[in-house]
């Protein structure tokens, strides 16, 4: 046997696991004896990925991390991870460095991202230490170029700076998910809620906030409310 | 009753005397207002005011007839949408998302669909037909949205003729909605992987007769109001924001292309094909209200050559992405009571076909699961770049869907186009950002 038959050694790849998914048919304490009520599944997000990136994310990623250091910052202090996934460049930033990392890339002239396309909250209740997360979407009119900034918080402690002071319309949408998800947006010109009453209790758009609603009669039937009723996942 | 009113029904607050107007007490309210000691006055339009384009609020800090403080107050049409997606299925996200905003329901539902698909890794697998069809409706969507706006427009300065015209000529598309959707509104017609159905028969050729009818009726628009002298004294220099404040405020659509700057994301960042299309970007330099009219006029003319292109590149074949673990298995077809499930298609699956009948058991009870991952998808929307950021975590149902409305984004630079102005002008502001409330609270 010569030695180009044995398999290369794969390279570790770093998964960041989220979550358990269980059993498959989503019952829980009924008599299921299939036996695929047992199972028990990791939720993986996609990894960090290795240079290079592929197209314009390298060049976007090297005038990123060449701009922070002119800066003096170094580049893996601010960027945890970069993701390249189904062609899309996610940085994710830790949060004490969002504002610097926001400012250059809107005022380096070879990264140029003019637009914010606001912060969308996502919440991932089983990952203990980084269950909020703030997603921004940059585009780059100049360039023609749409990169996503990822920042974690922890539940126990919400903060994330606000980036207002660079992006004027993150205004309302960090009101927005203020309002649905509780992240606190330090250095927010009037950080109030802007769906939800002003007197509302809780952050409905938590995992851990029940969607509510109530059981509906339909023909003689009892629908349940959504949140109630049996889910596949 | 114990109740004491004063003359048009005032009552001391602790922040100072609060006038409430019911109609046809003006000149009590001023008389009142004018004896007060207060000098501040601030006006609350809204939220059931009919020119406030549904339920919006409007604050506004008023010295004479000059606006110096202008500030919205939303969320009375929250519906908690996003929410309620996170327990439903992937293919009943459709309906959730086409309630959004509802003048440009497939925009939304397309932006949906393209952001699943990309989560799905089936991008490339869409057939043609589908996706011809997808720009076919939206660009069909884009005139009525923008028909509605100028109808609303029009109607808030005076212009009832301007409101007849827009609301024929949007009974015209309505009309083509409802013979290739069912419905004229709320269609969820664009399903994840491809369409609900194929074009009815008859479909090509009304398109064709409305395309033609409604180019017709395109001249009464500039007739009626692109040179008259009172709606450009109305619209004129009225809202002006230059590229500087759209970019800060994130403003996009005919509020960003009305400064001179042509970005569309049909052209900037294509999708579903609309390279391959002709047409081209409206854009004025006069970054006023009159700047956005001209060019929502000049996008209607745009989006007509770009129906009879796609009227022209259909191609038999079918609708919905070949993958059956994904593919919606129903099969519509009309019987004596309305649009239903095919007797002939259940037939064939109950008698013929357990692995289709498992299949469309499986689909319909459980749904398809998504890759775990994100994925962000914008389409130019008749308001702006209209956005949906996906999360799934592996299963059924999404784990985030979170969208981008252009109006609630737009709506943020009413402030800055409105301070300093007249009340008047107030409402041709708001009118020319073109707010939509359910999408603006979803």
């Amino acid at each position: 046997m010569s030695d180009g038959n044995i398999p290369a050694t794969r390279t570790e790849i770093p998964v960041e696991v989220v979550g358990n998914r269980q059993g498959m048919f989503g019952g829980r304490g009924t008599g299921d004896t299939s036996g695929f009520g047992g199972l028990v599944a990791p939720i993986v997000l996609p990894g960090p990925s290795s240079r290079p990136y592929g197209g314009w994310f390298d060049e976007v990623a090297d005038e990123l991390e060449g701009a922070l250091e002119e800066q003096g910052l170094d580049p893996a202090d601010a960027i945890e991870k970069t993701v390249i996934d189904r062609g899309e460049l996610t940085f994710h930033v830790r949060r004490e460095h969002l504002l610097q990392v926001s400012r250059t890339l809107r005022d380096d002239p070879a990264l140029r991202f003019e637009l914010c396309l606001g912060v969308s909250g996502v919440h991932y209740l089983s990952d203990p230490g980084r269950e909020l997360h703030a997603v921004y979407h940059l585009r780059s009119i100049t360039h023609t170029r749409l990169i996503r900034v990822e920042v974690t918080a922890p539940d126990a402690d919400p903060h994330i700076p606000s980036v207002v002071s660079v992006y004027p319309t993150n205004d309302w949408h960090e009101r927005e998910a203020y309002d649905f998800f509780g992240i606190v947006f330090d250095g927010h010109p009037a950080l109030t809620r802007i769906m939800m009453p002003d007197d509302w209790l809780g952050h409905p758009q938590r995992k851990d906030y029940p969607l509510g609603g109530i059981p509906v009669e339909y023909k003689g039937a009892q629908i349940p409310a959504p949140d109630q009723r049996r889910s596949y996942t | 009753m114990t109740t004491h009113y004063e003359e048009a029904g005032t009552r001391e607050t602790t922040e100072g005397r609060v006038f409430t107007v019911t109609g046809g007490d003006w000149g009590e309210v001023v008389e009142a207002v004018a004896k007060a000691d207060d000098e501040r006055i601030i006006v609350n339009m809204g939220p059931q005011h009919p020119s406030t384009h549904g339920v919006l609020r409007l604050i506004l800090e008023i010295d004479g007839e000059t606006v110096t403080e202008a500030r919205c107050g939303i969320g009375y049409l929250h519906t908690g949408i996003e929410k309620n997606m996170e327990f439903r299925n992937w293919v009943q996200g459709t309906t959730f998302v086409t309630r959004m905003d509802y003048l440009t329901p497939l925009f939304n539902e397309t932006a949906y669909c393209l952001a699943v698909e990309k989560l799905l890794g089936i991008t490339d697998q869409i057939p043609d037909r589908a996706t011809v069809i997808r720009v076919l409706m939206m660009e069909l969507n884009r005139i009525s949205s923008h028909l509605v706006c100028l109808a609303t427009g029009g109607m808030e300065i005076g212009s009832t003729t301007l409101m007849i015209y827009g609301f024929r000529d949007r009974e015209l598309i309505l009309d083509i909605f409802e013979l290739v959707t069912g419905l004229r509104m709320n269609h969820a017609y664009v399903r994840p992987g491809g369409l609900a159905q194929d074009l009815p028969p008859g479909a090509v050729d009304q398109i064709r007769e409305a395309v033609k009818l409604f180019r017709s009726r395109m001249h009464e628009y500039d007739k009626l109001a692109t040179g008259n002298p009172v709606f450009k004294a109305r619209l004129v220099d009225v809202g002006f924001l230059d590229l500087a404040g759209c970019l800060a405020l994130g403003a996009t659509g005919p509020i960003l292309r009305a400064t001179g700057l042509p970005n569309d994301l049909r052209k900037s960042d294509p999708y579903c094909g609309y390279e391959n299309y002709d047409f081209e970007v409206a854009i004025a330099d006069t970054a006023d209200s009159y700047g956005r009219f001209l060019i929502r006029l000049e996008e209607m003319r745009q989006s007509l050559r770009i129906v009879e292109q796609c009227l022209d590149r259909l191609r038999p074949g079918p609708v919905m992405v070949a993958d059956k673990k994904i593919a919606w298995p129903a099969q519509l077809a009309v019987g004596p009571d309305g649009m239903g499930n095919s007797l002939d298609h259940i037939r064939k699956i109950m008698g013929t076909s357990m692995e289709a009948l498992i299949h469309h058991f499986k689909l319909v009870t459980e749904g398809f699961r998504v890759p775990v991952g994100q994925a962000y998808a914008a389409v130019e929307s008749p308001k702006g770049e209209l956005g949906v950021h996906v999360v799934s975590d592996g299963g059924t149902r999404p784990y985030r869907v979170h969208f981008r409305d252009p109006s609630f984004t737009n709506l943020q630079s009413m402030a800055a186009m409105c301070e300093g102005g007249q009340v008047a002008d107030v409402i041709v502001a708001v009118a020319g950002i073109d707010p939509v409330m359910g999408g603006v609270d979803r």
